[in-house]
């Protein structure tokens, strides 16, 4: 057998392989998505942790400047509230949007009826797009005509300034967040539910086990998996969150500030600092990482 | 008989007394399903319907007094909402495009053809999934804005969209899985026939994928048309920019009528609305396969 090339042999049979010309082969194949991840993930990440140490103003060359740029982000109080303020929206965007789905899933799994129509209308808003959720929400949220102070009164409550008050601003933010988001973490829950075998809550039930102890024992032990990763994965999503502060309250607004918004802000509004919004990514890619490494060697099931 | 069984028994439902009690639960989480969900959609058609003096009255009305359905072909060109409509099935249909090839070919080539390092290839690939977005933002920002040996500036071109969406793990891995269960016979015999490694994808892997290339499809076009932080960074100019970023950008100067903002919003939301009506199951499919995948 030869070495022509795969496609000129077209009426020779080959019957051993040509390793060279199938390797260049699977390599030519596969040269666009390396390329792809080459310079918009790899090469990026090992830049953006350079940029972290460097000043970059794009008329001289970037300078070395060691720690200056994490000096500089540690001294602006901005960084501290903006870390606060992120793991409050993370503790609350938890509490609604991870555990709520877990009950909503429970209990729409007894139902026997109208299944399709919980599904579609949980999951509809995630099809959204996150800015038209956000921009409708802020329309709901008016303090003057909108929805939800018009019902406050019409019930004779007090009205909130929902975004525009210190106190509401960032449960606000996280309402709108989990309106929008819950459908996938309910859905998948829902998918998970239905695998658990009918025999084990008959089991329990023939113990006499009540609903409380069946919910107990049978049914949180068979989600361990999946709610051990969605809180990973949701923890992870949720310290990132962009649109909700950047569109709602803005960028300046110390109450609702992130760290996203703030990288943002360092990179391309108020400083124009590449190194700074670089420094302070390195830091969130830093935490993020020692997270999830701590949690993964923390619950992931050993072999015992 | 063979009813799935979940915390309550079916025989539990049989009884009087709690029959009663589920059809009361049923209607009420309906309700409020109904009213939760689907409601602040309601409000947005019906307020972009409004009159713009009757929208801004400070006692919001729940049916409008007069229907305004022209707000739409206002918006649609005073707005350029045309405009960026356009830009953006043009940004979400060459995404898709390019995500396909790209991801196609190397999930072809790393399942099929058994690259030397095709696993370290493989490995750095989905390591990316675990890097936030976060990290990467300002990096890759300055990437495409010259990339690296060729110097080219894609700010404001769609490849700034398109390539690095290209570089898709979790497509190359749900695709690579798909192809592994493709049976090795099947391609030794075209390839007896005669047919080179292109004719193979193109004939005979390609038919055979349709379910799973639909999935990709789906989820690469919700994925650019949802997308706001990167359009918002790579496209400043104007005139380039998706639907959804000209519609923060215009929201943000308080000029534009709120009606014609919601027309946009409405706008924004139909293609989205109309995948999911259309490709329901394949994407709430696609969903249970991630939540009931055991450890």
């Amino acid at each position: 057998m030869t070495a022509t090339s795969i496609r000129g042999g077209r009426r020779r049979r080959r019957r051993t392989p040509d390793p060279i010309s199938d390797q260049a082969m699977a390599y030519a194949f596969m040269a666009p998505a390396i390329a792809c991840f080459a310079l918009f993930s790899w090469y990026p990440l090992v830049r953006g942790v350079i940029l972290g140490f460097q000043r970059v103003d794009f008329v001289t060359e970037p300078e070395w400047v060691g720690l200056d740029n994490f000096r500089a982000i540690f001294g602006d109080p901005l960084f501290w509230t903006a870390w606060r303020n992120t793991l409050e929206f993370t503790g609350l965007a938890l509490m609604f949007g991870y555990v709520a789905p877990f009950f909503l899933a429970v209990v729409v799994n007894e139902l026997r009826h109208f299944k399709g129509y919980f599904r579609i209308a949980v999951y509809l808003p995630v099809m959204l797009p996150p800015l038209v959720v956000v921009l409708l929400w802020q329309y709901l949220y008016d303090p003057g005509n909108g929805l939800f102070n018009t019902l406050l009164r019409g019930a004779h409550l007090p009205e909130s300034q929902w975004t525009q008050s210190p106190r509401t601003a960032m449960l606000s933010l996280v309402l709108v967040s989990t309106w929008a988001n819950m459908g996938t973490a309910t859905l998948m829950y829902l998918a998970a539910l239905q695998n658990i075998p009918g025999e084990l809550y008959e089991a329990a039930e023939l113990e006499g086990a009540n609903v409380w102890q069946r919910l107990r024992h049978v049914t949180l032990p068979q989600m361990r998996f999946i709610l051990l990763v969605l809180l990973m994965l949701q923890i992870v999503a949720t310290m990132q969150v962009f649109i909700e502060p950047f569109q709602l309250t803005g960028t300046t607004n110390p109450d609702t500030i992130t760290v996203m918004v703030l990288i943002y802000r360092y990179a391309f509004t108020v400083n124009h600092d590449f190194g700074m919004a670089a420094a302070m990514s390195v830091l969130l890619f830093l935490v993020l990482g020692a997270f999830s490494a701590a949690y993964l060697r923390l619950t992931w099931p050993n072999d015992r | 008989m063979n009813e799935t069984r979940s915390l309550f028994s079916a025989q539990h439902f049989r009884r009087r007394r709690h029959r009663a009690l589920y059809v009361v639960v049923l209607a009420l989480l309906a309700a409020a399903f109904a009213l939760v969900f689907f409601f602040p959609m309601y409000w947005m058609v019906i307020g972009s319907l409004k009159d713009p003096a009757e929208l801004a009255r400070p006692a919001p009305t729940f049916f409008p007094e007069s229907f305004h359905p022209e707000v739409y072909v206002k918006a649609w060109n005073e707005l350029d909402i045309g405009r960026y409509f356009l830009n953006t099935a043009f940004y979400a249909l060459g995404g898709w495009l390019t995500q396909l090839v790209v991801d196609v070919t190397c999930a072809y080539a790393l399942s099929k053809l058994r690259p030397i390092l095709g696993n370290v290839v493989l490995a750095g690939m989905l390591a990316s999934l675990l890097l936030p977005a976060a990290a990467l933002l300002v990096p890759a920002y300055l990437t495409v804005s010259d990339v690296p040996l060729v110097h080219w500036n894609l700010l404001d071109t769609p490849w700034a969209l398109w390539l690095p969406g290209a570089a898709n793990a979790f497509n190359i891995y749900v695709l690579k899985q798909f192809f592994d269960r493709i049976p090795e016979e099947l391609l030794e015999a075209a390839r007896i026939d005669g047919a080179g490694r292109v004719r193979t994808l193109v004939s005979i892997v390609l038919p055979l994928s349709g379910p799973v290339l639909a999935v990709v499809s789906i989820f690469a076009v919700i994925g650019m048309w949802k997308d706001f932080l990167w359009p918002l960074l790579v496209l400043q100019e104007p005139r380039t920019q998706t639907l959804t970023v000209a519609l923060s950008r215009l929201s943000a100067t308080g000029r534009v009528p709120l009606t014609e903002v919601m027309a946009g919003l409405v706008i924004a939301s139909i293609p989205m609305i109309a995948t999911f009506l259309v490709f329901q199951r394949s994407i709430l499919r696609g969903l249970a396969a991630g939540g009931s995948k055991e450890g």
